[in-house]
Protein backbone atom coordinates (compact mmCIF):
# COMPACT_ATOMS: atom_id res chain seq x y z
CA UNK A 1 0.00 0.00 0.00
CA UNK A 2 2.72 2.35 0.76
CA UNK A 3 4.51 1.41 -2.41
CA UNK A 4 1.56 2.88 -4.36
CA UNK A 5 1.46 6.25 -1.86
CA UNK A 6 4.83 6.60 -2.85
CA UNK A 7 4.48 5.61 -6.88
CA UNK A 8 1.67 8.85 -7.08
CA UNK A 9 3.38 11.00 -4.55
CA UNK A 10 6.45 10.54 -7.33
CA UNK A 11 4.68 11.00 -10.43
CA UNK A 12 2.72 13.93 -9.14
CA UNK A 13 5.29 16.19 -7.46
CA UNK A 14 8.58 14.36 -6.64
CA UNK A 15 9.41 13.10 -10.69
CA UNK A 16 6.65 15.13 -12.23
CA UNK A 17 6.61 14.60 -15.95
CA UNK A 18 6.23 18.33 -16.97
CA UNK A 19 8.61 20.19 -14.72
CA UNK A 20 11.28 17.56 -13.93
CA UNK A 21 11.43 15.28 -17.28
CA UNK A 22 10.36 17.92 -19.85
CA UNK A 23 7.99 15.40 -21.19
CA UNK A 24 4.78 17.22 -22.45
CA UNK A 25 5.45 20.17 -23.67
CA UNK A 26 3.60 20.91 -25.99
CA UNK A 27 -0.09 20.78 -24.74
CA UNK A 28 1.74 23.02 -21.36
CA UNK A 29 2.52 25.76 -23.40
CA UNK A 30 -0.20 25.22 -25.87
CA UNK A 31 -3.54 24.68 -23.87
CA UNK A 32 -2.57 27.08 -20.75
CA UNK A 33 -3.56 30.63 -21.78
CA UNK A 34 -6.87 29.73 -19.54
CA UNK A 35 -7.48 27.55 -16.62
CA UNK A 36 -10.80 26.00 -18.33
CA UNK A 37 -9.47 24.74 -21.06
CA UNK A 38 -6.59 23.62 -19.56
CA UNK A 39 -9.25 21.71 -16.79
CA UNK A 40 -10.44 20.08 -19.88
CA UNK A 41 -7.05 19.17 -20.96
CA UNK A 42 -6.04 17.76 -17.88
CA UNK A 43 -9.40 15.96 -17.54
CA UNK A 44 -8.91 14.18 -21.16
CA UNK A 45 -5.27 13.88 -20.70
CA UNK A 46 -5.56 12.06 -17.22
CA UNK A 47 -8.49 9.91 -19.28
CA UNK A 48 -6.02 8.92 -22.20
CA UNK A 49 -3.23 8.70 -19.57
CA UNK A 50 -4.19 6.18 -17.60
CA UNK A 51 -6.39 4.09 -20.05
CA UNK A 52 -3.86 3.69 -22.51
CA UNK A 53 -0.75 2.76 -19.77
CA UNK A 54 -3.43 0.11 -18.56
CA UNK A 55 -3.78 -0.92 -22.15
CA UNK A 56 -0.31 -0.75 -23.38
CA UNK A 57 0.59 -2.79 -20.04
CA UNK A 58 -1.90 -5.50 -21.30
CA UNK A 59 -0.76 -5.65 -24.81
CA UNK A 60 3.00 -5.92 -23.54
CA UNK A 61 2.48 -8.60 -21.37
CA UNK A 62 -0.37 -10.79 -23.16
CA UNK A 63 0.64 -10.61 -26.83
CA UNK A 64 4.59 -8.83 -27.24
CA UNK A 65 6.68 -10.58 -24.18
CA UNK A 66 4.62 -14.35 -25.23
CA UNK A 67 5.49 -14.13 -28.69
CA UNK A 68 8.95 -12.60 -28.33
CA UNK A 69 8.57 -9.32 -30.43
CA UNK A 70 9.18 -6.99 -27.83
CA UNK A 71 11.17 -4.81 -30.14
CA UNK A 72 8.03 -3.83 -31.82
CA UNK A 73 6.85 -2.25 -28.51
CA UNK A 74 6.93 1.33 -29.53
CA UNK A 75 5.05 1.19 -32.56
CA UNK A 76 2.66 -1.47 -30.59
CA UNK A 77 2.14 1.55 -27.88
CA UNK A 78 1.65 4.31 -30.49
CA UNK A 79 -1.16 2.28 -31.99
CA UNK A 80 -2.70 1.82 -28.62
CA UNK A 81 -2.23 5.53 -27.69
CA UNK A 82 -4.04 6.52 -30.80
CA UNK A 83 -6.53 4.62 -30.58
CA UNK A 84 -7.97 5.67 -27.13
CA UNK A 85 -7.51 9.01 -28.14
CA UNK A 86 -9.54 8.61 -31.01
CA UNK A 87 -12.01 6.67 -28.71
CA UNK A 88 -11.96 9.57 -26.14
CA UNK A 89 -12.59 12.19 -29.06
CA UNK A 90 -15.95 9.80 -30.13
CA UNK A 91 -17.38 9.46 -26.53
CA UNK A 92 -16.65 13.18 -25.67
CA UNK A 93 -18.21 14.36 -28.98
CA UNK A 94 -21.02 12.60 -27.75
CA UNK A 95 -21.47 12.99 -24.06
CA UNK A 96 -19.92 16.75 -23.76
CA UNK A 97 -19.69 18.78 -26.85
CA UNK A 98 -19.42 21.87 -25.17
CA UNK A 99 -15.81 20.39 -23.56
CA UNK A 100 -15.25 19.11 -27.28
CA UNK A 101 -15.42 22.50 -28.78
CA UNK A 102 -13.34 23.93 -26.05
CA UNK A 103 -10.74 21.44 -26.65
CA UNK A 104 -10.63 21.69 -30.15
CA UNK A 105 -7.36 20.82 -32.21
CA UNK A 106 -5.82 19.77 -29.06
CA UNK A 107 -7.39 16.72 -28.51
CA UNK A 108 -6.18 14.60 -31.48
CA UNK A 109 -2.36 16.36 -30.08
CA UNK A 110 -2.66 14.35 -27.07
CA UNK A 111 -1.79 11.43 -29.48
CA UNK A 112 1.53 13.16 -29.93
CA UNK A 113 1.74 14.49 -26.11
CA UNK A 114 5.29 12.34 -25.61
CA UNK A 115 4.35 11.91 -21.84
CA UNK A 116 2.02 9.33 -23.33
CA UNK A 117 4.25 7.34 -24.84
CA UNK A 118 6.97 8.25 -22.01
CA UNK A 119 4.84 7.04 -19.42
CA UNK A 120 3.95 3.58 -21.06
CA UNK A 121 8.05 3.05 -22.11
CA UNK A 122 8.62 3.99 -18.46
CA UNK A 123 6.13 1.29 -16.93
CA UNK A 124 8.05 -1.44 -18.74
CA UNK A 125 11.54 -0.33 -18.14
CA UNK A 126 10.73 -0.26 -14.41
CA UNK A 127 9.34 -3.17 -14.39
CA UNK A 128 5.81 -1.74 -13.09
CA UNK A 129 3.02 -4.27 -12.52
CA UNK A 130 -0.80 -4.08 -13.54
CA UNK A 131 -1.52 -2.29 -10.81
CA UNK A 132 1.60 -0.11 -10.43
CA UNK A 133 1.28 0.75 -14.35
CA UNK A 134 -2.11 2.30 -14.31
CA UNK A 135 -0.99 4.01 -10.93
CA UNK A 136 1.74 5.53 -12.96
CA UNK A 137 -0.17 6.47 -15.63
CA UNK A 138 -2.91 7.91 -13.49
CA UNK A 139 -0.14 9.66 -11.31
CA UNK A 140 1.82 11.16 -14.22
CA UNK A 141 -1.42 12.56 -15.87
CA UNK A 142 -2.71 14.29 -12.68
CA UNK A 143 0.91 16.09 -12.18
CA UNK A 144 0.43 16.69 -16.15
CA UNK A 145 -2.76 18.34 -15.03
CA UNK A 146 -1.62 19.79 -11.74
CA UNK A 147 0.97 21.74 -13.40
CA UNK A 148 -1.06 22.87 -16.28
CA UNK A 149 -3.67 24.37 -14.64
CA UNK A 150 -1.35 25.81 -12.31
CA UNK A 151 0.48 27.28 -15.24
CA UNK A 152 -2.65 28.38 -16.71
CA UNK A 153 -3.82 30.25 -13.82
CA UNK A 154 -0.25 32.20 -13.37
CA UNK A 155 -0.88 33.05 -17.08
CA UNK A 156 -4.20 34.53 -16.71
CA UNK A 157 -2.25 36.96 -14.12
CA UNK A 158 0.51 38.03 -16.23
CA UNK A 159 -1.88 38.63 -19.07
CA UNK A 160 -3.48 41.52 -17.34
CA UNK A 161 0.27 42.65 -15.52
CA UNK A 162 2.50 45.07 -16.99
CA UNK A 163 5.56 42.75 -18.36
CA UNK A 164 7.93 44.69 -20.35
CA UNK A 165 7.41 44.66 -24.08
CA UNK A 166 10.35 42.47 -24.95
CA UNK A 167 8.96 39.56 -22.60
CA UNK A 168 5.41 39.87 -23.60
CA UNK A 169 3.79 36.64 -24.70
CA UNK A 170 5.52 33.80 -24.80
CA UNK A 171 8.55 34.94 -23.44
CA UNK A 172 7.45 35.53 -20.17
CA UNK A 173 5.87 32.01 -20.37
CA UNK A 174 9.10 30.49 -21.14
CA UNK A 175 10.54 32.31 -17.78
CA UNK A 176 7.11 31.39 -15.78
CA UNK A 177 7.79 27.54 -16.70
CA UNK A 178 11.47 27.67 -15.95
CA UNK A 179 10.79 29.22 -12.60
CA UNK A 180 7.70 26.68 -11.95
CA UNK A 181 10.39 23.85 -12.76
CA UNK A 182 12.95 24.98 -10.00
CA UNK A 183 10.23 25.99 -7.56
CA UNK A 184 9.03 21.98 -8.04
CA UNK A 185 12.94 20.65 -7.62
CA UNK A 186 11.89 21.37 -4.09
CA UNK A 187 10.27 18.39 -3.79
CA UNK A 188 13.49 16.08 -4.79
CA UNK A 189 14.08 15.51 -1.05
CA UNK A 190 10.15 15.00 -0.35
CA UNK A 191 10.70 10.77 -0.27
CA UNK A 192 13.63 8.73 -0.54
CA UNK A 193 13.18 5.54 -2.51
CA UNK B 1 9.29 -12.54 -38.39
CA UNK B 2 5.53 -13.72 -39.73
CA UNK B 3 4.40 -13.85 -36.11
CA UNK B 4 5.46 -10.11 -35.61
CA UNK B 5 3.18 -9.10 -38.95
CA UNK B 6 0.33 -11.29 -37.83
CA UNK B 7 0.39 -10.04 -34.39
CA UNK B 8 0.68 -6.15 -35.17
CA UNK B 9 -1.93 -6.75 -38.02
CA UNK B 10 -4.26 -8.81 -35.50
CA UNK B 11 -4.11 -6.30 -32.77
CA UNK B 12 -4.40 -3.17 -35.60
CA UNK B 13 -8.13 -5.29 -36.80
CA UNK B 14 -9.31 -5.53 -33.47
CA UNK B 15 -8.52 -2.14 -32.88
CA UNK B 16 -10.20 -0.87 -36.10
CA UNK B 17 -13.28 -3.02 -35.37
CA UNK B 18 -13.65 -1.26 -31.78
CA UNK B 19 -13.08 2.34 -33.25
CA UNK B 20 -15.72 1.32 -36.13
CA UNK B 21 -18.12 -0.32 -33.76
CA UNK B 22 -17.66 2.84 -31.05
CA UNK B 23 -18.05 5.43 -34.32
CA UNK B 24 -22.17 3.86 -35.05
CA UNK B 25 -22.59 3.36 -31.04
CA UNK B 26 -21.49 7.31 -30.04
CA UNK B 27 -22.43 8.86 -33.43
CA UNK B 28 -23.29 12.22 -33.21
CA UNK B 29 -26.20 13.70 -35.34
CA UNK B 30 -24.55 17.36 -36.20
CA UNK B 31 -27.27 19.78 -37.75
CA UNK B 32 -26.51 19.31 -41.62
CA UNK B 33 -28.85 22.47 -42.32
CA UNK B 34 -26.28 24.45 -39.30
CA UNK B 35 -23.34 23.19 -41.54
CA UNK B 36 -24.42 24.58 -44.98
CA UNK B 37 -25.66 27.52 -43.72
CA UNK B 38 -22.19 27.88 -42.46
CA UNK B 39 -20.44 27.02 -45.49
CA UNK B 40 -22.21 30.36 -47.33
CA UNK B 41 -21.16 32.48 -44.80
CA UNK B 42 -17.90 34.58 -45.34
CA UNK B 43 -15.74 32.93 -41.97
CA UNK B 44 -14.73 36.24 -40.93
CA UNK B 45 -15.42 35.82 -37.49
CA UNK B 46 -16.31 39.24 -37.03
CA UNK B 47 -19.24 38.81 -34.56
CA UNK B 48 -21.22 41.97 -36.39
CA UNK B 49 -24.10 39.72 -36.50
CA UNK B 50 -24.05 39.64 -32.72
CA UNK B 51 -23.03 35.77 -32.61
CA UNK B 52 -19.42 35.07 -31.03
CA UNK B 53 -18.30 33.68 -34.68
CA UNK B 54 -19.79 32.45 -37.95
CA UNK B 55 -20.92 29.26 -36.80
CA UNK B 56 -23.18 29.72 -33.47
CA UNK B 57 -24.65 32.32 -36.27
CA UNK B 58 -25.30 29.69 -38.31
CA UNK B 59 -26.72 27.52 -35.80
CA UNK B 60 -29.24 29.91 -34.70
CA UNK B 61 -30.27 30.70 -38.49
CA UNK B 62 -30.46 27.14 -38.79
CA UNK B 63 -33.12 26.92 -35.49
CA UNK B 64 -34.78 29.76 -36.73
CA UNK B 65 -33.83 31.81 -34.27
CA UNK B 66 -32.37 34.47 -36.19
CA UNK B 67 -32.93 36.02 -39.49
CA UNK B 68 -30.59 35.80 -42.24
CA UNK B 69 -29.96 39.37 -43.10
CA UNK B 70 -27.55 39.92 -40.45
CA UNK B 71 -24.18 39.42 -41.72
CA UNK B 72 -22.86 42.33 -43.15
CA UNK B 73 -19.30 41.00 -44.24
CA UNK B 74 -21.27 38.58 -46.68
CA UNK B 75 -23.58 41.62 -47.73
CA UNK B 76 -26.41 40.93 -50.12
CA UNK B 77 -25.31 38.25 -52.29
CA UNK B 78 -25.14 35.82 -48.98
CA UNK B 79 -28.81 36.84 -47.63
CA UNK B 80 -29.79 35.71 -51.18
CA UNK B 81 -27.95 32.26 -50.73
CA UNK B 82 -29.17 32.20 -47.47
CA UNK B 83 -32.86 32.73 -48.70
CA UNK B 84 -32.78 30.31 -51.69
CA UNK B 85 -31.14 27.57 -49.34
CA UNK B 86 -33.70 28.05 -46.36
CA UNK B 87 -36.69 29.06 -48.63
CA UNK B 88 -37.35 32.25 -46.66
CA UNK B 89 -38.08 35.18 -48.75
CA UNK B 90 -35.35 37.58 -49.14
CA UNK B 91 -35.48 40.19 -46.79
CA UNK B 92 -33.48 43.84 -46.68
CA UNK B 93 -29.95 43.88 -44.92
CA UNK B 94 -30.19 45.00 -41.39
CA UNK B 95 -31.55 48.85 -41.24
CA UNK B 96 -28.20 50.42 -40.58
CA UNK B 97 -26.57 49.07 -44.32
CA UNK B 98 -29.78 50.35 -45.85
CA UNK B 99 -29.62 53.20 -44.39
CA UNK B 100 -26.20 54.49 -45.98
CA UNK B 101 -26.79 51.95 -48.97
CA UNK B 102 -23.95 50.45 -50.31
CA UNK B 103 -21.00 48.54 -48.70
CA UNK B 104 -18.53 50.18 -46.51
CA UNK B 105 -14.53 49.50 -46.70
CA UNK B 106 -11.88 50.37 -43.97
CA UNK B 107 -9.73 53.49 -44.61
CA UNK B 108 -6.56 54.57 -43.04
CA UNK B 109 -5.24 57.97 -42.69
CA UNK B 110 -2.18 58.07 -44.28
CA UNK B 111 -1.06 61.09 -43.09
CA UNK B 112 -1.79 59.77 -39.30
CA UNK B 113 -1.09 56.04 -39.84
CA UNK B 114 2.51 55.32 -37.70
CA UNK B 115 3.29 52.12 -39.27
CA UNK B 116 2.47 49.78 -36.38
CA UNK B 117 0.98 46.57 -38.53
CA UNK B 118 -1.32 46.20 -35.80
CA UNK B 119 -4.54 46.54 -37.97
CA UNK B 120 -2.56 44.23 -40.73
CA UNK B 121 -2.39 41.55 -37.83
CA UNK B 122 -6.20 42.03 -36.80
CA UNK B 123 -7.48 41.97 -40.43
CA UNK B 124 -9.06 38.79 -41.34
CA UNK B 125 -8.80 38.61 -44.84
CA UNK B 126 -5.61 39.90 -45.33
CA UNK B 127 -6.41 43.18 -46.86
CA UNK B 128 -4.35 45.42 -45.45
CA UNK B 129 -1.11 46.07 -46.68
CA UNK B 130 2.01 47.34 -45.28
CA UNK B 131 5.20 46.71 -43.45
CA UNK B 132 6.44 48.22 -40.34
CA UNK B 133 6.83 52.01 -40.15
CA UNK B 134 5.80 52.32 -43.74
CA UNK B 135 2.28 53.72 -43.74
CA UNK B 136 -0.31 51.00 -43.91
CA UNK B 137 -3.27 50.73 -46.93
CA UNK B 138 -6.80 49.21 -46.95
CA UNK B 139 -7.18 46.69 -50.60
CA UNK B 140 -10.84 47.58 -50.98
CA UNK B 141 -11.75 45.05 -53.19
CA UNK B 142 -10.84 42.75 -50.58
CA UNK B 143 -12.18 44.46 -47.73
CA UNK B 144 -15.33 43.03 -45.83
CA UNK B 145 -15.74 46.59 -43.50
CA UNK B 146 -16.21 43.97 -40.70
CA UNK B 147 -14.54 46.71 -38.93
CA UNK B 148 -12.36 44.35 -36.48
CA UNK B 149 -9.04 46.99 -37.41
CA UNK B 150 -10.53 50.37 -36.11
CA UNK B 151 -10.39 49.15 -32.41
CA UNK B 152 -6.66 47.86 -31.99
CA UNK B 153 -5.64 51.17 -34.18
CA UNK B 154 -3.38 52.92 -31.33
CA UNK B 155 -4.10 56.44 -33.56
CA UNK B 156 -7.68 55.76 -34.38
CA UNK B 157 -6.52 56.57 -38.53
CA UNK B 158 -9.53 54.19 -39.87
CA UNK B 159 -12.55 54.95 -40.33
CA UNK B 160 -15.39 53.17 -42.45
CA UNK B 161 -16.20 54.64 -45.67
CA UNK B 162 -18.64 54.42 -48.61
CA UNK B 163 -16.54 52.30 -50.90
CA UNK B 164 -16.34 54.64 -53.93
CA UNK B 165 -18.32 53.33 -57.52
CA UNK B 166 -16.24 52.43 -59.85
CA UNK B 167 -16.64 51.41 -63.63
CA UNK B 168 -16.83 48.11 -62.13
CA UNK B 169 -19.25 48.30 -58.94
CA UNK B 170 -21.52 50.91 -60.46
CA UNK B 171 -24.80 50.03 -60.92
CA UNK B 172 -28.04 52.53 -62.42
CA UNK B 173 -29.67 54.12 -59.36
CA UNK B 174 -33.38 52.71 -59.39
CA UNK B 175 -35.89 54.88 -57.91
CA UNK B 176 -37.29 53.83 -54.98
CA UNK B 177 -40.81 53.68 -54.21
CA UNK B 178 -41.61 56.74 -56.46
CA UNK B 179 -38.85 59.04 -55.00
CA UNK B 180 -36.73 60.95 -57.11
CA UNK B 181 -33.61 58.43 -57.27
CA UNK B 182 -30.63 60.30 -55.74
CA UNK B 183 -27.76 59.70 -58.22
CA UNK B 184 -24.30 58.45 -56.79
CA UNK B 185 -22.16 60.49 -58.52
CA UNK B 186 -24.12 63.63 -57.31
CA UNK B 187 -23.21 62.76 -54.00
CA UNK B 188 -19.79 62.01 -54.80
CA UNK B 189 -19.25 65.10 -56.32
CA UNK B 190 -21.25 66.85 -53.31
CA UNK B 191 -18.95 65.06 -50.75
CA UNK B 192 -15.78 66.49 -52.71
CA UNK B 193 -17.67 70.13 -52.99
CA UNK B 194 -18.08 70.37 -48.83
CA UNK B 195 -14.66 68.65 -48.87
CA UNK B 196 -13.25 71.67 -50.53
CA UNK B 197 -14.92 74.15 -48.90
CA UNK B 198 -13.67 72.88 -45.60
CA UNK B 199 -10.51 72.82 -46.61
CA UNK B 200 -10.58 76.67 -47.93
CA UNK B 201 -12.49 77.51 -44.64
CA UNK B 202 -9.26 76.08 -42.54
Amino acid sequence: MEEYALILISTILVNNFVLVKFLGLCPFLGVSSKVETAVGMGMATTFVLTLSSILSYLVNDYLLTPLDIEYLRTIAFILVIAVVVQFTEMVMHKTSPVLYQLLGIFLPLITTNCAVLGVALLNIQEDHNFIESALYGFGAAAGFSLVLVLFAAVRERIDVADVPLPFKGSAVAMITAGLMSMAFMGFAGLVSV
Amino acid sequence: MITAIVAISLLALFFGLLLGYSNIRFHVEEDPIAEKVNDLLPQSQCGQCGYPGCLPYAEAVAKGEAPINMCPPGGESTMLSLSELLGVEPMPMDAVAEEDAGRKVAVIDEQVCIGCTVCIKACPVDAILGATKQMHTVISEECTGCEKCMEPCPVDCITMEKERPDVGSWVWPFPADGQPCEVAEVKVAQDDATEIEERKAA
